[in-house]
Protein backbone atom coordinates (compact mmCIF):
# COMPACT_ATOMS: atom_id res chain seq x y z
CA UNK A 1 0.00 0.00 0.00
CA UNK A 2 2.41 2.16 0.57
CA UNK A 3 4.35 1.76 -3.05
CA UNK A 4 0.92 2.29 -4.04
CA UNK A 5 0.44 5.77 -2.15
CA UNK A 6 3.69 6.68 -2.90
CA UNK A 7 3.11 6.38 -7.09
CA UNK A 8 -0.69 7.74 -6.78
CA UNK A 9 -1.09 9.68 -3.64
CA UNK A 10 0.32 13.02 -5.90
CA UNK A 11 -2.70 12.62 -8.55
CA UNK A 12 -5.29 11.70 -6.19
CA UNK A 13 -4.21 14.77 -4.05
CA UNK A 14 -4.08 16.84 -6.99
CA UNK A 15 -7.72 15.76 -7.87
CA UNK A 16 -9.32 16.45 -4.19
CA UNK A 17 -7.90 19.58 -3.73
CA UNK A 18 -8.95 20.82 -7.65
CA UNK A 19 -12.64 19.80 -6.88
CA UNK A 20 -12.59 20.53 -2.80
CA UNK A 21 -10.32 23.80 -2.67
CA UNK A 22 -9.76 22.94 0.69
CA UNK A 23 -6.27 20.97 2.17
CA UNK A 24 -8.23 19.05 5.04
CA UNK A 25 -11.01 17.99 2.94
CA UNK A 26 -8.91 16.99 0.15
CA UNK A 27 -6.81 14.69 2.98
CA UNK A 28 -9.89 13.39 4.19
CA UNK A 29 -10.44 11.93 0.25
CA UNK A 30 -7.23 10.36 -0.35
CA UNK A 31 -7.44 8.59 3.15
CA UNK A 32 -10.93 7.20 1.97
CA UNK A 33 -10.22 6.38 -1.45
CA UNK A 34 -6.75 4.76 -1.01
CA UNK A 35 -8.66 2.66 2.51
CA UNK A 36 -11.29 1.85 -0.05
CA UNK A 37 -8.73 0.09 -2.25
CA UNK A 38 -7.24 -1.25 0.36
CA UNK A 39 -10.02 -3.15 1.67
CA UNK A 40 -11.55 -4.31 -1.60
CA UNK A 41 -8.84 -3.91 -4.25
CA UNK A 42 -11.13 -6.16 -6.79
CA UNK A 43 -12.68 -3.70 -7.56
CA UNK A 44 -10.05 -2.28 -10.06
CA UNK A 45 -10.02 -4.37 -13.17
CA UNK A 46 -6.72 -3.68 -14.02
CA UNK A 47 -7.91 -5.52 -17.83
CA UNK A 48 -9.61 -2.43 -18.43
CA UNK A 49 -6.92 0.27 -17.49
CA UNK A 50 -4.79 1.67 -15.84
CA UNK A 51 -4.88 2.58 -11.70
CA UNK A 52 -4.12 5.79 -12.05
CA UNK A 53 -7.04 6.70 -13.93
CA UNK A 54 -9.26 4.52 -12.20
CA UNK A 55 -8.11 6.39 -9.01
CA UNK A 56 -8.44 9.79 -10.60
CA UNK A 57 -12.25 9.37 -11.64
CA UNK A 58 -13.28 7.38 -8.65
CA UNK A 59 -11.47 10.42 -6.65
CA UNK A 60 -13.29 12.95 -8.48
CA UNK A 61 -16.55 11.51 -7.92
CA UNK A 62 -16.16 11.01 -4.09
CA UNK A 63 -14.61 14.55 -3.90
CA UNK A 64 -17.90 15.69 -5.89
CA UNK A 65 -19.87 14.22 -3.20
CA UNK A 66 -17.99 15.42 -0.66
CA UNK A 67 -18.59 18.68 -1.65
CA UNK A 68 -22.34 18.57 -2.73
CA UNK A 69 -22.43 16.52 1.08
CA UNK A 70 -24.40 13.49 -0.49
CA UNK A 71 -23.88 10.21 -0.16
CA UNK A 72 -21.70 8.18 -2.86
CA UNK A 73 -23.46 7.34 -6.05
CA UNK A 74 -21.86 4.78 -7.28
CA UNK A 75 -20.37 1.80 -6.07
CA UNK A 76 -16.63 1.59 -6.57
CA UNK A 77 -17.05 -1.73 -8.31
CA UNK A 78 -19.44 0.01 -10.76
CA UNK A 79 -16.95 2.44 -11.90
CA UNK A 80 -15.48 0.44 -15.65
CA UNK A 81 -13.80 2.62 -17.31
CA UNK A 82 -10.92 2.49 -20.65
CA UNK A 83 -8.58 4.84 -21.47
CA UNK A 84 -6.10 4.88 -24.33
CA UNK A 85 -2.87 6.18 -22.90
CA UNK A 86 -0.83 4.19 -20.37
CA UNK A 87 -0.97 6.37 -17.13
CA UNK A 88 1.76 4.07 -14.62
CA UNK A 89 4.06 6.28 -14.74
CA UNK A 90 4.59 10.00 -13.24
CA UNK A 91 6.27 10.99 -16.80
CA UNK A 92 3.74 9.40 -18.91
CA UNK A 93 1.27 11.55 -16.69
CA UNK A 94 3.19 14.39 -16.84
CA UNK A 95 2.98 14.40 -20.89
CA UNK A 96 -0.50 13.50 -20.97
CA UNK A 97 -1.62 16.34 -18.11
CA UNK A 98 0.27 18.82 -20.26
CA UNK A 99 -1.71 17.88 -23.67
CA UNK A 100 -5.16 17.68 -21.46
CA UNK A 101 -4.36 21.33 -20.64
CA UNK A 102 -3.37 22.00 -24.71
CA UNK A 103 -6.72 20.60 -25.43
CA UNK A 104 -8.83 22.58 -22.87
CA UNK A 105 -7.20 25.67 -24.07
CA UNK A 106 -7.85 25.37 -27.74
CA UNK A 107 -11.81 24.83 -26.90
CA UNK A 108 -13.96 27.56 -26.83
CA UNK A 109 -14.28 29.33 -24.10
CA UNK A 110 -18.17 28.27 -23.09
CA UNK A 111 -17.18 24.83 -24.01
CA UNK A 112 -14.59 24.62 -21.30
CA UNK A 113 -16.08 26.16 -18.93
CA UNK A 114 -19.44 23.80 -19.36
CA UNK A 115 -17.09 21.17 -19.21
CA UNK A 116 -15.49 22.29 -16.10
CA UNK A 117 -18.39 23.36 -13.90
CA UNK A 118 -19.74 19.62 -14.59
CA UNK A 119 -16.56 17.91 -14.01
CA UNK A 120 -14.78 20.33 -10.96
CA UNK A 121 -17.58 21.38 -9.94
CA UNK A 122 -20.56 18.87 -10.00
CA UNK A 123 -22.92 21.24 -11.06
CA UNK A 124 -25.73 19.65 -13.58
CA UNK A 125 -26.57 20.41 -16.98
CA UNK A 126 -29.85 22.41 -15.73
CA UNK A 127 -27.49 23.96 -13.11
CA UNK A 128 -25.08 24.92 -15.90
CA UNK A 129 -27.78 26.29 -17.85
CA UNK A 130 -29.41 28.41 -15.34
CA UNK A 131 -25.68 29.58 -14.55
CA UNK A 132 -25.00 30.35 -18.13
CA UNK A 133 -28.33 31.42 -19.46
CA UNK A 134 -27.95 28.99 -22.52
CA UNK A 135 -30.37 26.42 -23.81
CA UNK A 136 -30.27 22.46 -21.70
CA UNK A 137 -29.50 21.62 -25.20
CA UNK A 138 -26.80 23.27 -25.76
CA UNK A 139 -24.63 22.41 -22.63
CA UNK A 140 -25.47 18.96 -23.13
CA UNK A 141 -24.00 18.36 -26.90
CA UNK A 142 -20.78 20.89 -25.02
CA UNK A 143 -20.04 18.45 -22.69
CA UNK A 144 -20.44 15.30 -24.50
CA UNK A 145 -18.24 17.43 -27.65
CA UNK A 146 -15.61 18.47 -25.26
CA UNK A 147 -15.00 14.73 -23.74
CA UNK A 148 -14.86 13.63 -27.22
CA UNK A 149 -12.13 16.21 -28.53
CA UNK A 150 -10.17 14.93 -25.16
CA UNK A 151 -10.42 11.25 -26.48
CA UNK A 152 -9.50 12.06 -30.61
CA UNK A 153 -6.24 13.77 -29.02
CA UNK A 154 -5.42 11.06 -27.61
CA UNK A 155 -6.17 8.92 -30.68
CA UNK A 156 -4.28 10.71 -33.07
CA UNK B 1 -31.75 9.44 -34.45
CA UNK B 2 -31.12 6.36 -33.75
CA UNK B 3 -31.68 4.86 -30.35
CA UNK B 4 -27.85 4.86 -29.25
CA UNK B 5 -27.66 8.58 -30.47
CA UNK B 6 -30.59 9.62 -28.52
CA UNK B 7 -28.67 8.29 -25.54
CA UNK B 8 -25.08 9.85 -26.64
CA UNK B 9 -25.52 13.16 -24.65
CA UNK B 10 -26.92 11.62 -21.48
CA UNK B 11 -24.14 9.01 -21.48
CA UNK B 12 -21.18 11.88 -21.45
CA UNK B 13 -23.03 13.87 -18.44
CA UNK B 14 -24.09 10.40 -16.93
CA UNK B 15 -20.13 9.60 -17.03
CA UNK B 16 -19.74 13.10 -14.93
CA UNK B 17 -22.73 12.10 -12.51
CA UNK B 18 -24.63 15.07 -13.79
CA UNK B 19 -27.88 13.77 -15.36
CA UNK B 20 -30.98 14.25 -13.49
CA UNK B 21 -32.37 11.57 -11.50
CA UNK B 22 -35.59 10.94 -14.19
CA UNK B 23 -33.01 10.57 -17.10
CA UNK B 24 -30.92 8.40 -14.89
CA UNK B 25 -33.26 5.89 -13.85
CA UNK B 26 -34.09 5.77 -17.95
CA UNK B 27 -30.39 5.39 -19.20
CA UNK B 28 -29.29 2.72 -16.62
CA UNK B 29 -33.02 0.63 -17.58
CA UNK B 30 -31.19 1.36 -21.43
CA UNK B 31 -27.50 0.56 -20.33
CA UNK B 32 -28.61 -2.70 -18.88
CA UNK B 33 -29.83 -4.23 -22.34
CA UNK B 34 -26.93 -1.90 -24.71
CA UNK B 35 -23.86 -3.32 -24.89
CA UNK B 36 -22.88 -0.58 -27.39
CA UNK B 37 -23.61 1.99 -24.90
CA UNK B 38 -21.98 0.83 -22.53
CA UNK B 39 -18.47 0.47 -23.99
CA UNK B 40 -19.08 3.97 -24.97
CA UNK B 41 -19.75 4.64 -21.16
CA UNK B 42 -16.40 3.09 -20.19
CA UNK B 43 -14.76 5.30 -23.54
CA UNK B 44 -16.56 8.51 -21.68
CA UNK B 45 -14.99 7.64 -18.15
CA UNK B 46 -11.59 6.92 -19.63
CA UNK B 47 -12.15 10.73 -21.21
CA UNK B 48 -13.32 11.98 -17.38
CA UNK B 49 -9.70 9.96 -16.52
CA UNK B 50 -7.96 12.35 -18.62
CA UNK B 51 -9.43 15.23 -17.95
CA UNK B 52 -8.78 14.94 -13.94
CA UNK B 53 -5.08 14.87 -14.99
CA UNK B 54 -5.16 18.37 -15.73
CA UNK B 55 -5.33 18.60 -11.89
CA UNK B 56 -1.82 20.05 -10.68
CA UNK B 57 -1.28 20.75 -7.64
CA UNK B 58 1.36 20.25 -4.22
CA UNK B 59 2.23 17.17 -3.23
CA UNK B 60 -0.14 15.92 -0.03
CA UNK B 61 1.30 16.58 3.41
CA UNK B 62 3.86 13.52 4.44
CA UNK B 63 1.09 13.39 8.04
CA UNK B 64 -1.15 12.12 5.04
CA UNK B 65 0.60 8.72 4.07
CA UNK B 66 1.35 8.22 7.96
CA UNK B 67 -2.26 8.32 8.74
CA UNK B 68 -3.20 6.00 5.50
CA UNK B 69 -0.33 3.43 7.12
CA UNK B 70 -1.83 3.86 10.45
CA UNK B 71 -5.32 3.58 8.98
CA UNK B 72 -4.39 0.27 6.96
CA UNK B 73 -2.60 -1.66 10.15
CA UNK B 74 -5.92 -1.07 11.67
CA UNK B 75 -8.15 -2.29 9.04
CA UNK B 76 -8.70 -6.10 7.59
CA UNK B 77 -9.32 -6.67 3.75
CA UNK B 78 -12.11 -8.49 1.59
CA UNK B 79 -12.05 -11.95 2.91
CA UNK B 80 -11.17 -13.12 -0.56
CA UNK B 81 -8.17 -11.21 -0.59
CA UNK B 82 -6.94 -12.39 3.19
CA UNK B 83 -7.59 -15.99 1.43
CA UNK B 84 -5.25 -15.07 -1.44
CA UNK B 85 -2.61 -14.57 0.73
CA UNK B 86 -2.99 -17.29 3.21
CA UNK B 87 -2.89 -19.33 -0.33
CA UNK B 88 0.40 -17.75 -0.98
CA UNK B 89 1.66 -18.36 2.19
CA UNK B 90 1.11 -21.91 1.96
CA UNK B 91 2.18 -22.21 -1.60
CA UNK B 92 5.76 -20.59 0.13
CA UNK B 93 5.57 -23.63 2.85
CA UNK B 94 4.61 -26.07 0.06
CA UNK B 95 7.85 -24.91 -1.57
CA UNK B 96 9.98 -25.59 1.10
CA UNK B 97 8.06 -29.32 1.87
CA UNK B 98 8.18 -30.19 -1.82
CA UNK B 99 12.33 -29.06 -1.96
CA UNK B 100 12.40 -31.53 1.25
CA UNK B 101 10.14 -33.89 -0.33
CA UNK B 102 12.68 -34.49 -3.55
CA UNK B 103 15.52 -34.94 -2.12
CA UNK B 104 14.46 -37.48 0.15
CA UNK B 105 12.42 -39.06 -3.23
CA UNK B 106 15.91 -38.68 -5.32
CA UNK B 107 17.60 -40.94 -2.27
CA UNK B 108 15.26 -43.30 -2.17
CA UNK B 109 15.79 -43.39 -6.05
CA UNK B 110 19.47 -43.94 -5.70
CA UNK B 111 18.45 -46.94 -2.92
CA UNK B 112 15.54 -48.70 -4.93
CA UNK B 113 15.90 -47.30 -8.43
CA UNK B 114 13.79 -49.91 -10.59
CA UNK B 115 10.69 -50.60 -8.67
CA UNK B 116 10.73 -46.67 -7.76
CA UNK B 117 11.01 -46.10 -11.27
CA UNK B 118 7.81 -47.56 -12.17
CA UNK B 119 6.35 -46.11 -9.54
CA UNK B 120 7.28 -42.53 -10.99
CA UNK B 121 6.10 -43.30 -14.08
CA UNK B 122 2.70 -44.18 -12.71
CA UNK B 123 2.75 -41.56 -10.38
CA UNK B 124 3.40 -39.25 -13.76
CA UNK B 125 0.59 -40.69 -15.87
CA UNK B 126 -1.70 -40.00 -13.08
CA UNK B 127 -0.91 -36.64 -12.45
CA UNK B 128 -1.25 -35.81 -15.98
CA UNK B 129 -4.31 -36.99 -15.86
CA UNK B 130 -5.54 -35.58 -13.01
CA UNK B 131 -4.29 -32.23 -14.85
CA UNK B 132 -6.04 -32.78 -18.04
CA UNK B 133 -9.76 -33.46 -15.54
CA UNK B 134 -8.47 -30.27 -13.89
CA UNK B 135 -8.22 -28.31 -17.23
CA UNK B 136 -11.44 -30.01 -18.22
CA UNK B 137 -13.56 -28.94 -15.26
CA UNK B 138 -12.02 -25.62 -15.61
CA UNK B 139 -13.15 -24.87 -18.94
CA UNK B 140 -16.61 -25.86 -17.63
CA UNK B 141 -16.30 -23.66 -14.73
CA UNK B 142 -14.68 -20.99 -16.52
CA UNK B 143 -17.76 -19.40 -18.58
CA UNK B 144 -20.02 -20.07 -15.60
CA UNK B 145 -17.91 -18.13 -12.72
CA UNK B 146 -15.34 -15.69 -14.87
CA UNK B 147 -16.13 -12.32 -14.34
CA UNK B 148 -15.62 -11.65 -17.84
CA UNK B 149 -17.68 -14.59 -19.56
CA UNK B 150 -20.73 -13.58 -21.74
CA UNK B 151 -23.87 -14.12 -19.58
CA UNK B 152 -27.07 -14.03 -21.73
CA UNK B 153 -30.59 -14.55 -20.29
CA UNK B 154 -33.10 -15.91 -22.76
CA UNK B 155 -36.94 -15.25 -22.88
CA UNK B 156 -39.75 -15.42 -24.97
CA UNK B 157 -39.22 -12.67 -27.73
CA UNK B 158 -41.27 -9.31 -27.59
CA UNK B 159 -41.10 -10.45 -22.80
CA UNK B 160 -39.11 -7.42 -20.92
CA UNK B 161 -35.92 -8.79 -19.07
CA UNK B 162 -36.99 -9.87 -15.59
CA UNK B 163 -34.50 -10.97 -12.60
CA UNK B 164 -33.89 -14.36 -12.77
CA UNK B 165 -31.89 -16.50 -10.59
CA UNK B 166 -30.41 -19.87 -11.07
CA UNK B 167 -29.36 -22.00 -8.04
CA UNK B 168 -27.60 -25.31 -8.49
CA UNK B 169 -26.18 -27.45 -5.44
CA UNK B 170 -25.03 -30.73 -5.27
CA UNK B 171 -26.22 -31.86 -1.68
CA UNK B 172 -23.46 -34.28 -1.52
CA UNK B 173 -20.64 -31.90 -2.46
CA UNK B 174 -22.15 -29.02 -0.22
CA UNK B 175 -21.60 -27.17 -3.47
CA UNK B 176 -23.68 -24.53 -4.47
CA UNK B 177 -23.13 -22.11 -7.73
CA UNK B 178 -25.73 -19.48 -8.29
CA UNK B 179 -26.42 -17.14 -11.12
CA UNK B 180 -28.24 -14.08 -11.02
CA UNK B 181 -29.27 -12.13 -14.04
CA UNK B 182 -31.44 -8.60 -14.65
CA UNK B 183 -31.16 -7.73 -10.75
CA UNK B 184 -32.15 -4.20 -10.15
CA UNK B 185 -29.68 -1.91 -8.67
CA UNK B 186 -29.16 -0.98 -4.85
CA UNK B 187 -28.86 1.64 -2.78
CA UNK B 188 -25.55 1.68 -1.25
CA UNK B 189 -24.76 -0.20 1.69
CA UNK B 190 -27.54 -2.53 0.77
CA UNK B 191 -27.14 -6.04 -0.80
CA UNK B 192 -28.90 -9.18 -2.40
CA UNK B 193 -28.69 -12.67 0.43
CA UNK B 194 -29.17 -15.63 -1.13
CA UNK B 195 -30.89 -18.41 1.27
CA UNK B 196 -31.10 -22.01 1.62
CA UNK B 197 -34.70 -23.08 2.68
CA UNK B 198 -34.36 -26.43 4.23
CA UNK B 199 -36.85 -28.92 4.21
CA UNK B 200 -37.33 -28.33 8.25
CA UNK B 201 -35.72 -25.17 9.79
CA UNK B 202 -34.43 -22.00 9.55
CA UNK B 203 -33.22 -20.25 6.44
CA UNK B 204 -29.53 -20.63 5.69
CA UNK B 205 -27.46 -17.56 4.50
CA UNK B 206 -26.13 -18.78 1.28
CA UNK B 207 -24.07 -15.89 0.38
CA UNK B 208 -24.42 -12.03 0.06
CA UNK B 209 -24.09 -10.79 -3.38
CA UNK B 210 -24.16 -6.86 -5.68
CA UNK B 211 -24.68 -7.41 -9.48
CA UNK B 212 -22.73 -5.34 -11.52
CA UNK B 213 -23.82 -3.03 -13.69
CA UNK B 214 -25.31 -5.02 -16.11
CA UNK B 215 -27.02 -6.91 -13.05
CA UNK B 216 -25.35 -10.25 -12.94
CA UNK B 217 -23.75 -11.82 -10.10
CA UNK B 218 -22.92 -15.42 -9.25
CA UNK B 219 -22.44 -16.77 -6.05
CA UNK B 220 -19.62 -19.72 -5.89
CA UNK B 221 -19.47 -22.19 -2.73
CA UNK B 222 -20.41 -20.34 -0.45
CA UNK B 223 -19.87 -21.76 3.59
CA UNK B 224 -23.03 -23.84 4.26
CA UNK B 225 -23.72 -26.42 6.41
CA UNK B 226 -22.68 -30.10 5.64
CA UNK B 227 -25.42 -32.17 3.73
CA UNK B 228 -28.52 -30.27 4.13
CA UNK B 229 -31.53 -30.78 2.24
CA UNK B 230 -32.45 -27.81 0.47
CA UNK B 231 -36.60 -27.31 0.04
CA UNK B 232 -36.00 -24.17 -1.94
CA UNK B 233 -33.72 -21.22 -2.51
CA UNK B 234 -34.58 -17.41 -2.16
CA UNK B 235 -33.53 -14.08 -2.48
CA UNK B 236 -34.02 -10.96 0.22
CA UNK B 237 -32.42 -7.47 0.13
CA UNK B 238 -29.82 -6.90 3.23
CA UNK B 239 -27.44 -4.55 4.53
CA UNK B 240 -24.26 -4.91 2.55
CA UNK B 241 -22.32 -7.12 5.24
CA UNK B 242 -25.51 -9.74 5.29
CA UNK B 243 -28.04 -10.90 7.87
CA UNK B 244 -27.93 -14.29 9.80
CA UNK B 245 -31.62 -14.27 9.02
CA UNK B 246 -33.88 -12.36 6.43
CA UNK B 247 -35.00 -8.67 7.95
CA UNK B 248 -36.53 -8.36 4.97
CA UNK B 249 -39.85 -10.06 2.72
CA UNK B 250 -38.29 -12.13 -0.03
CA UNK B 251 -38.25 -10.88 -2.92
CA UNK B 252 -37.47 -13.92 -5.39
CA UNK B 253 -37.78 -17.50 -4.39
CA UNK B 254 -37.60 -20.59 -6.53
CA UNK B 255 -38.12 -24.59 -5.32
CA UNK B 256 -36.51 -27.63 -6.39
CA UNK B 257 -37.07 -29.50 -9.50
Amino acid sequence: MADLYDRYSSVVYAVALRVLGDTGAAEDVLQEVFLQLWRNPGAFDAARGSLGSWLAVITRNRAIDSLRKRRPETDIEDVVLSVAPDLAGEAERARAAEKVRGVLGSMAPNQRSALEMAYWEGMSHSEIADKTGEPLGTVKTRIRSGLIALRKAFQS
Amino acid sequence: MSEHEQYAEDLALYALDALAEADRVKLEQHLASCSACRLELEQLRGDTALLALSAAGPRPPQRARQRLLDAVTREPRLAAVAQGELRRGWWGWLGWAGTAAVIVFALSLWRENSSLKEMLASASAHSAESARQLDELRKIAAPIIEPEAQRVTLVAAKTPAQPQGKAFYLKSRNSLVFLASNMPVLPAQKAYELWLIPTSGNPIPAGVFKPDARGSAVVVNPPLPAGVEAKAFAITVENEAGSAAPTTPVLMVGAGE
